[in-house]
């Protein structure tokens, strides 16, 4: 094959003001960064909540976070954002709409629809990790917690949380990299995160295998590094005399 | 002698499956009642319907004057007084033994940290515990976590103390330490609803024995009569079998 390396290519002006190449991955890992943090942020509160009220002896609480559920993770992510991008839009208030599709800044309109979008994804697969962390707690935790007195949100609040807490953590540090890459989704819609941009890169400098090199390697640390400090604060919490081989 | 729990009538179903059936019986304030029968016979259902974590249909529990099925009745409040202690211990892993006598003082009593650390801390020289209050109960042994569990219930100035099985997932070395936690409790007049399979303690510090068998209450008397001479045909083979051992 005869392809002409070139790894300067970042450092070259892209011919549009005085960016160079490496400028638009930069930008693209903020977006990436920035869509993949409001989204987990989502999927956390979101996914939380529901996944307590899978738990709840009310059979109503528990059927609308099921329905939550099995609504979410059965329609493909890409089905959903098109949702959220091209449909839902339309059903806001004249006013809103017009903000949204008209004043807002394109590339905001767009970060609001994906974070959403991923947000509201996860956190239906956040929801199944913190249920089965605490349907996984012995189920005599939650009676003794009840038999010192403690209230139901008490009994969540003080003893069955902070324990599914420590389990969930492997499981939602994988979910958190799933979001990480899922946000690549964006790029359907026109959002310039770090995919977006390397596509560009691509397709201004014709050095392909240079800019899908330089994403995968940001993605790879991105990933790498959330491991780490996930593996970190699993150490940090780590019950003593408890779950020594850190739960898997 | 005035009643603290007092059990009439009560039945429980889960399903179709009828796990008690027209129980009755009562403690008496400062009794010490033994609950034993076969596995399966309704002994943890029984004393779990005492503090309302378990449901029932049928009948009527009134615990120091409270009715535990009116749905009206403070639960967390009534729990509050009554001390519970498990098999298997179920002590807080996520916290330390301090933590672990010290929140529900705080969290359900309102008491302050400082009095209900002192308080634990108490209880827990009590049980003989005193060094190792900073530990997890992940650090210590099973005989040692239910002795913890033991004053855990007492931090809460409890009325009335039931055990489900307290010493039956213990290595036997480790039983009597908390039998006789538990006997001292029984002098000083705690009134005690006790499932144990532990005859010797039964005999030695019981008032009562209740003897259970699928669901029924088939012995109710005292524990002279229970040793002495059961009725029941079920209660002697129970007795023999367990005695061998
Ligand atoms: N949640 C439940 N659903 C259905 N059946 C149950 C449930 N809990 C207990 N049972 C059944 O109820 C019966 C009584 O159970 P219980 O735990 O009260 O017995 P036990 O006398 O305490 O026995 P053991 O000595 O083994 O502890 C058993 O046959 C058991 O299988
Ligand atoms: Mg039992």
């Amino acid at each position: 094959m005869n392809y002409n390396w070139d790894w300067n290519i970042f450092f070259k002006s892209t011919g549009i003001g005085d960016e160079i190449y490496l400028d638009w991955f930069i930008s693209g890992l903020g977006w990436t960064i920035a869509l993949a943090l409001a989204a987990w942020a989502i999927a956390l509160v979101i996914g939380g909540l529901l996944g307590v009220m899978r738990t709840l002896p009310n059979k109503w609480l528990s059927g609308l976070a099921t329905a939550y559920v099995e609504l979410f993770r059965n329609v493909p992510l890409l089905v959903q954002l098109f949702i959220w991008y091209f449909v839902v839009p339309d059903y806001l208030p004249e006013q809103t709409q017009v903000w949204f599709k008209q004043e807002l800044n394109p590339m905001v309109s767009a970060y609001i629809s994906v974070t959403l979008c991923l947000g509201l994804f996860t956190a239906a697969r956040v929801c199944e990790q913190v249920r089965t962390g605490i349907q996984a707690l012995p189920k005599g935790q939650a009676n003794a917690a009840m038999a010192v007195g403690f209230t139901l949100p008490q009994v969540y609040r003080h003893v069955l949380l902070p324990q599914a807490f420590r389990v969930v953590i492997p499981p939602l540090t994988s979910e958190f990299l799933n979001v990480f890459k899922n946000s690549s989704v964006a790029s359907l819609i026109g959002l310039m995160e770090l995919l977006a941009q390397a596509k560009q890169t691509a397709e201004f400098s014709a050095n392909i295998f240079e800019a899908f090199t330089l994403a995968t390697l940001i993605y790879f640390t991105l990933n790498m590094s959330i491991m780490k400090f996930m593996g970190w604060v699993e150490k940090r919490v780590r019950i003593p005399g408890l779950m020594v081989e850190g739960g898997k | 002698m005035s009643e603290m729990i007092s059990i009439q009538n009560v039945s429980k179903w889960y399903g179709e499956f009828q796990v008690l059936t027209d129980c009755t019986t009562s403690v008496a304030k400062g009794e010490v009642v033994v609950v034993c029968g076969p596995s399966g016979s309704g002994k943890s259902t029984l004393i779990k319907c005492v503090n309302a974590l378990e449901p029932f249909q049928k009948g009527e529990i009134i615990v120091n004057g409270t009715s535990v099925g009116n749905p009206k009745t403070n639960l967390p409040k009534l729990r509050s007084q009554v001390g519970m202690v498990f098999q298997h211990f179920e002590l807080f892993p996520h916290l330390t033994i301090t933590e672990n006598l010290a929140i529900a003082q705080i969290k359900v009593l309102g008491r302050g940290r400082d009095e209900a650390e002192a308080k634990g801390l108490a209880l827990l020289e009590r049980v003989g515990l005193k060094a190792h209050a900073h530990k997890h109960p992940g650090q210590l042994s099973g005989g040692q976590q239910q002795r913890v569990a033991i004053a855990r219930a007492l931090a809460m100035d409890p009325i009335c103390m039931l055990f489900d099985e307290p010493t039956s997932a213990l290595d036997p070395e480790m039983i009597n330490e908390v039998l006789d936690v538990m006997t001292e409790l029984a002098q000083e007049g705690m009134t005690m609803m006790c499932v144990t399979h532990e005859m010797g303690f039964a005999r030695r510090v019981a008032d009562r024995v209740i003897f259970m068998d699928r669901g029924h209450i088939v012995e109710d008397c005292h524990k002279d009569a229970f040793f002495g001479s059961p009725r029941s045909e079920r209660a002697q083979q129970f007795l023999s079998k367990i005695l061998q051992h």
